[in-house]
């Protein structure tokens, strides 16, 4: 499987991963079921791919919870004999005082930060600017579709590039920032929370005596910090390049919602605002959940702006689990803790995929899906 | 008074704002896109006295000349390698197991299809250093199958195929095989050819998909002659390559990785953008 955080793919890995795409073990067709008389012939065509899912995908799990409960330090093989088990030693390191502590606790709370304004933002961005080009009377709406899902198309590595000038010191957002008389900050280089930087705007300085406490080898006032300026071009980097994959999810959904539902509201003398609010919204209620649930997964796994915008910088403050597990194991070469860093994330994730599955089926969002189905299947077309 | 004209004459105040809306978005948009290419036409010190201004008032191809005479031609060249092989692999491949999983009755089949749908469960990223864990295992590790033969592995790919024979009626098939064809001629020769479609689909991704592919790379090899437009751009940036700020050098990098890929997007826009929406809505 390609790791890519490339939206298009992710995106529709996950919806299939997460049973929303066609569900292959209930085929709505069954296989005509002629041929296959030849079990060994079948096998054959799937050989290639089960060899190399097994090699590249399920063997190494298995490895990497071996390395995770080993003293390996990149040396050798971790399967030789000279690489000792020393069970959760490489786990416990993250729940007792000590670098590894205040490391991993500061990359969550960097990510929490994060997940709470990326995914927000971008579910309203992208259902806004879905539910304004579904409007029948407006034109070019290809053409503006087109320019919004661009971004989710071209490389990580590229658009990094162009977001680390346009926050460069002297770069273009702080020129504008500069037009209209305001002092951009020095974005890559400022550790400050954000709300810190309001706190002090009223008076407050250094660390409040109520806010000293230590949770989890960072103080109280750490975890109020808010995401760092230099996470900000992140956050806005980040929105901005996925807005349009999840504008498009949203489309489809409001192209499956029947136009007299519209024209009833409306000839019940509701005004457009109104019809959004109380017809339109409810109804894309699943999609909302999905494109959430999209968003947490991927916003949680957050690696690529890090490793190329930032690495972890300033003042650790855009360091994230993901990063953090590369770094721990490619760069200080404890790959015990590294791939244990990885296994704590994936087990958060499972958590969060779990907790919304059965989020939206006790709403039952499923009831509404077939007929919806078809409409937009018709329209696709 | 206020006559009230037609409905479809009047242009509504929400119209309007709609448009205004979609306009000011669209500029937020393109504009980085446009400063891009501008400033990588700059000099090092414009590139910065004037960052909002798109058109360089001293034109240069400065930067371009120096990405021909660093490493990145062979960027370029490793990237097309591992695209080409990785498109092709993944379409080989792909067609091959949807064909088997939509068509052909065996034990195993619902087994597979439920553990293909758990493979793709895992997180992209707590795959990392597993994968590079088994490439260096195996020994493969800076070498160009390294690169390339994880990625063929393509569970969307293989849905996407098996979803599609699924809606080809067995009467076709079941001709040929009153002829006497047997299954790989089948295969080869009746169904592929029908598959168009979503064979077109295959491709596009797998050419995105792997000219993009960037986490894979920083893990399956480290080797300055194997480094593809990705993670060369990426040290680029990240200043492996000597000090300096030099915006129009890096954004020149950027803007000629991407071209490969935003031609192919606006020749194959809409299979991309409808491939994206559809899979939502089969909720």
């Amino acid at each position: 499987m390609a790791v890519s955080n490339d939206a298009a793919t992710s995106i529709r890995r996950t919806q299939i991963a997460l049973g929303r795409g066609d569900d292959p073990l209930r085929p709505r067709r069954r296989g005509p079921g002629l041929s296959g008389r030849d079990p060994i012939l079948a096998w054959l065509f799937v050989l290639p791919m089960i060899v190399i899912a097994m090699l590249f995908l399920v063997v190494p799990i298995f490895m990497a919870a071996w390395v995770s409960v080993s003293d390996w330090t990149g040396k050798g093989s971790p399967l030789s004999g000279s690489v000792n088990f020393v069970g959760f030693e490489n786990y416990a390191a993250f729940f007792s005082p000590g670098l590894a502590q205040r490391d991993l606790t500061t990359s969550i709370r960097n990510t929490l930060y994060f997940v709470l304004f990326v995914v927000p933002l971008q579910t309203l961005l992208a259902l806004g600017l879905a539910l304004v080009l579904n409007s029948r009377r407006l034109r070019a709406k290809s053409f503006f579709r087109t320019a919004y899902y661009f971004p989710s198309v071209t490389s990580s590595v590229a658009i990094a590039v162009v977001f680390l000038f346009m926050f460069s010191a002297s770069g273009p957002v702080n020129a504008i920032l500069a037009g209209i008389g305001l002092e951009g900050p020095n974005w890559f280089a400022d550790p400050r929370g954000i709300f810190h930087v309001a706190a002090a705007a009223f008076g407050v300085e250094g660390t409040p005596s109520w806010a000293a406490i230590d949770l989890g080898g960072i103080s109280l006032w750490q975890w109020l910090a808010g995401p760092s300026v230099a996470m900000c071009s992140i956050i806005a980097l980040v929105v901005w390049v996925s807005a349009g994959g999840y504008m498009l999810i949203f489309l489809a959904s409001l192209q499956g919602i029947d136009e007299e539902i519209n024209e009833a509201a409306t000839i019940d003398g509701a005004s457009t605002w109104q019809r959004i609010r109380y017809v339109t919204i409810p109804m894309l209620r699943p999609t909302t959940t999905l494109v959430v649930t999209l968003g947490l997964i991927g916003t949680w796994q957050v690696f690529d702006q890090v490793y190329i915008m930032s690495q972890g910088n300033p003042g650790k403050t855009t360091l994230t689990p993901a990063y953090l597990s590369y770094t721990t194991s490619f760069g200080s070469f404890q790959w015990g803790q590294g791939t244990a860093i990885s296994f704590m994330l994936f087990a958060l994730i499972v958590v969060l995929t779990i907790i919304q599955r059965t989020l939206s089926r006790d709403r039952g969002d499923r009831v509404v899906a077939p007929r919806r189905v078809r409409r937009a299947e018709r329209s696709t077309r | 008074m206020s006559a009230r004209r037609p409905a479809s004459r009047r242009v509504r105040p929400t119209t309007i704002f709609f448009y205004v809306v979609l306009v000011l978005v669209a500029a937020v948009y393109i504009y980085p896109f446009i400063i891009q290419i501008g400033t990588s036409f700059k000099s090092d010190g414009e590139s910065t006295s004037d960052p909002l201004n798109p058109f360089p008032a001293s034109p240069t191809i400065g930067a371009y000349e120096t990405l021909s005479k660093v490493d990145f031609p062979l960027w370029f060249l490793n990237s097309t390698i591992v695209t080409v092989c990785v498109t092709i692999g993944r379409v080989v491949l792909c067609s091959a197991a949807g064909y088997a999983l939509s068509r052909l009755q065996f034990h195993g089949r619902r087994f597979l299809l439920a553990a293909i749908l758990a493979v793709m469960a895992v997180p992209g990223v707590v795959l990392l250093i597993p994968k590079f864990l088994i490439l260096n295992q195996l020994g493969m590790y800076n070498t160009f199958s390294a690169m390339i033969i994880p990625l063929l592995w393509d569970a969307t790919g293989i849905f996407i195929m098996k979803q599609y024979f699924d809606t080809i009626p067995p009467s076709v098939e079941k001709a040929a095989r009153i002829d006497g064809a047997g299954v790989f001629r089948r295969f080869w020769f009746v169904m592929l050819p029908m598959a168009g479609p979503a064979l077109i689909t295959l491709t596009v991704f797998a050419f995105q998909g792997s000219w993009n592919e960037f986490t894979h790379m920083i893990v399956a090899r480290s080797s300055a002659d194997t480094n593809t437009l990705t993670t060369g751009v990426a040290a680029l940036t990240t200043g492996q390559f000597g000090s300096g700020n030099r915006y129009p050098l890096k954004l020149a990098a950027a803007l000629v990785m991407t071209i490969p890929v935003a031609v192919v997007y606006f020749i194959f826009q809409r299979k991309l953008v409808r491939g994206q929406g559809a899979g939502a809505v089969k909720g």
